[in-house]
């Protein structure tokens, strides 16, 4: 065990899978010496070379159908797409071939597939490269949508993910990558489907993902001050989502906040608090309440961008609101 | 090809405004007072400039994340650019496009584009409107190396061709797209030879020479004025920065650098304008020192001008 930034955990978790597994190798835009565009695969061209980290022109379909292809053929292609927002351009490959290819084939295809793509504001990156998507992916059965918030998670769920027999779409948070915590050094897994509990509380349940787990966590402690104690839970996954977690936490405090920076509206949110309402509604003493983006692109300049993104605060007055 | 002396101080005057524009950038990102990605143009202004001198106003453009130099070129106001460079409500977007997604409609500029290769199609629009309107104005494509290899620049150039619309295709081959060399993204070497696969002309042009990028570009507009079609036109030029500041480069020699920043297009241009008689020493320092003074005024501007006010963030999501 020792102290590791979320970004050197990731890249430890693909260098130690790349070593395990010889079908597995990376592709992507400047994923090679260069070592992405964030730093995720550094030093893993010179251990594994060209052969397993593969520089990619600039072609987002071609790197997402490409990884599909070669992961239906028998191989686990991790493929990095520099920011979410280029999803775009690879839709098709994603949704309509790397998320069906099983079903429709009647089970006859496997497409053990990673799509690793960092997303979220906070950088002055604009309404182009600051997105956060997971609503899309969550929308598309057949694929799985990670989204790891702390270092020693993002590392066993990107094992995990590599190990998964389904395309896995893995969504890092880019404020995220120089945030350290402890990660043990040898390799292992953490289970896709299964949340946990960051902070235990017995007054209201604050389901977060991502960055958005910090802002919770920070919440807490202000409400603490007020008398509150408030439960973070993260899912960690959105799909296979952890709805066991959510449903216990909702019956021992009664009251749910969703926390995400995604847009709010039509945002992972939706799901969790309809999921609330169907299943605890007997449990719950307050209406579910959801803090998210506002309805609009991401903003460039930095006040707009600061009032943009969902914080602590936003999440403490959707409490007090409730409790 | 004979132009006159105005035209040719005009495209010297671009040139460096262009230039004093990037390296007050250069330095203002230097100082932590830009936020965001800031990707200079230094190096390649001969290419803006020879393309945007062969347009009208009325023309449009479609331009990149490299954008600077191309929105300058077609007309952009220097103070609105710097006030949105620098996250200001008196910016171009009201500070929320930010240097990646500058536009003036107004001006045919489409708009820098944080998508690489998401140019294309829309330029494919741009002209066809025109098509559509008869209203002979003509589209001009900016994209790199990297951004031929997207399928929406193939798209684009097929779609333009079967259509036969009144489109400008300009490569600027800068031999990277990040850090990939053009050698290991593309087995061709001229990216002019893919406009044989669309049957329209390629031509490879040297980026560096402004006339030569002028006069291959007023051959291409001519054509597609005349209803017959787009052309591909490929200027191999380099930049001289990283590929965005704070990019450390050290994917490329210091060597080839300085055989490009030996072939810096501003002096090999001014001495053909002095050797000519077009343009004094003196007339030539004069145009500097103004440009300069200009910068420092949109600097001036940007930085007196206020932060967009949060209120403002709804606005302008629809119409
Ligand atoms: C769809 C998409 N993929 C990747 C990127 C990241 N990116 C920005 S610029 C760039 C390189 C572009 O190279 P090129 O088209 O040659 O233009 P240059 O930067 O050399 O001017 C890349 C990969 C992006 N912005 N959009």
């Amino acid at each position: 065990m020792s102290e590791k930034t979320y970004l050197q955990a990731l890249n430890e978790a693909l260098r130690q899978e790349m070593e395990r597994d010889e079908n597995v190798f990376i592709l992507g835009e400047d994923v090679g010496r260069f070592g992405g565009c964030f730093g995720v695969t550094q030093g893993l061209f010179d251990q594994f070379g060209e052969e397993r980290v593969m520089d990619t022109p600039i072609t987002e379909s071609a790197i997402v159908g490409a990884a599909s292809g070669a992961a239906a053929a028998g191989l686990r292609p991790v493929a990095e797409l520099m920011f979410v927002d280029f999803i775009g351009v690879a839709m098709d490959q994603l949704f309509n071939q790397a998320a069906k290819m099983r079903f429709m084939f009647g089970g006859k295809a496997t497409v053990p597939m990673t799509l690793r793509m960092p997303q979220g504001a906070g950088i002055g990156a604009a309404a182009q490269h600051s997105q956060s998507l997971e609503s899309w992916f969550m929308n598309i059965p057949g694929l799985k949508v990670v989204i790891p918030s702390t270092p020693r998670d993002a590392k066993g769920l990107l094992v995990s993910a590599i190990r998964d027999d389904n395309p896995v779409v893995f969504l890092e948070h880019k404020l995220l990558y120089g945030v350290s915590g402890e990660v043990p050094d040898e390799s292992y897994s953490i289970e896709l489907g299964k949340g946990e509990i960051k902070r235990e509380g017995t007054d209201v349940t604050i389901v977060a993902t991502s960055q958005m787990v910090y802002s919770a966590l920070e919440a807490a402690e202000k409400l603490k001050a007020d008398g509150i104690e408030a439960e973070v839970v993260d899912p960690r996954c959105l799909q296979p989502l952890d709805k066991d977690i959510i449903l216990d936490s909702v019956k021992k405090t009664h009251a749910l906040v969703v926390a995400h920076e995604a847009v709010q509206y039509s945002g992972p949110g939706a799901e969790i608090a309809a999921m609330a309402a169907e299943e605890a509604l007997d449990y719950l003493d307050a209406p579910v309440k959801r803090v998210g983006a506002p309805f609009c692109p991401v903003p460039f300049s930095p006040p707009l961008e600061q009032f943009y993104i969902p914080g602590a605060d936003n999440i403490v007055e959707a409490v007090k609101s409730i409790r | 090809m004979a132009l006159s002396k105005k035209t040719l101080i005009h495209m010297y005057e671009t040139m460096n405004r262009i230039r004093l524009f990037e390296q007050k950038l250069q330095e203002f990102f230097a100082a932590g007072e830009i936020p965001g990605f800031v990707h200079l143009y230094l190096g390649e202004e001969a290419v803006a400039t020879g393309a945007c001198s062969a347009l009208t106003d009325a023309d449009m453009i479609t331009s990149t994340h490299r954008g600077h130099g191309h929105l300058l070129a077609k007309g952009g106001d220097l103070k609105l650019m710097m006030a949105e460079i620098f996250g200001r409500s008196t910016g171009y977007c009201k500070g929320k496009g930010g240097s990646m997604h500058i536009a003036d409609l107004d001006l045919g500029i489409l708009g820098a584009n944080g998508i690489v290769g998401g140019g294309g199609p829309l330029a494919v629009g741009a002209a066809l409107a025109a098509k559509y309107k008869k209203s002979k104005e003509v589209a001009l494509c900016f994209f790199g190396d990297g951004a031929s290899n997207q399928g929406t620049t193939q798209e684009s150039l097929n779609m333009a061709s079967a259509w036969k619309l009144p489109l400008v295709f300009v490569n600027e081959n800068n031999g990277y797209g990040i850090s990939c060399p053009q050698c290991k993204s593309m087995a061709v070497v001229d990216i002019a030879d893919r406009a044989a696969a669309y049957d329209m002309p390629g031509v490879v042009v040297d980026g560096n020479d402004v006339l030569a990028v002028y006069e291959a570009v007023t051959e291409a507009v001519k054509r597609a004025r005349k209803g017959e079609g787009p052309s591909l036109i490929e200027c191999k030029t380099y930049r001289w920065r990283g590929h965005f500041e704070g990019d450390a480069c050290t994917y490329r020699c210091t060597e080839e650098l300085e055989e490009w920043m030996a072939k810096d297009p501003i002096p090999r241009f001014e001495a053909k304008l002095l050797e000519s008689k077009t343009l004094s020493r003196k007339e030539a320092d004069k145009i500097k020192e103004r440009i300069a003074g200009d910068i420092d005024d949109a600097v001036n501007f940007a930085k007196e001008s206020p932060m967009p006010l949060t209120p403002a963030l709804m606005d302008d999501v629809y119409a």
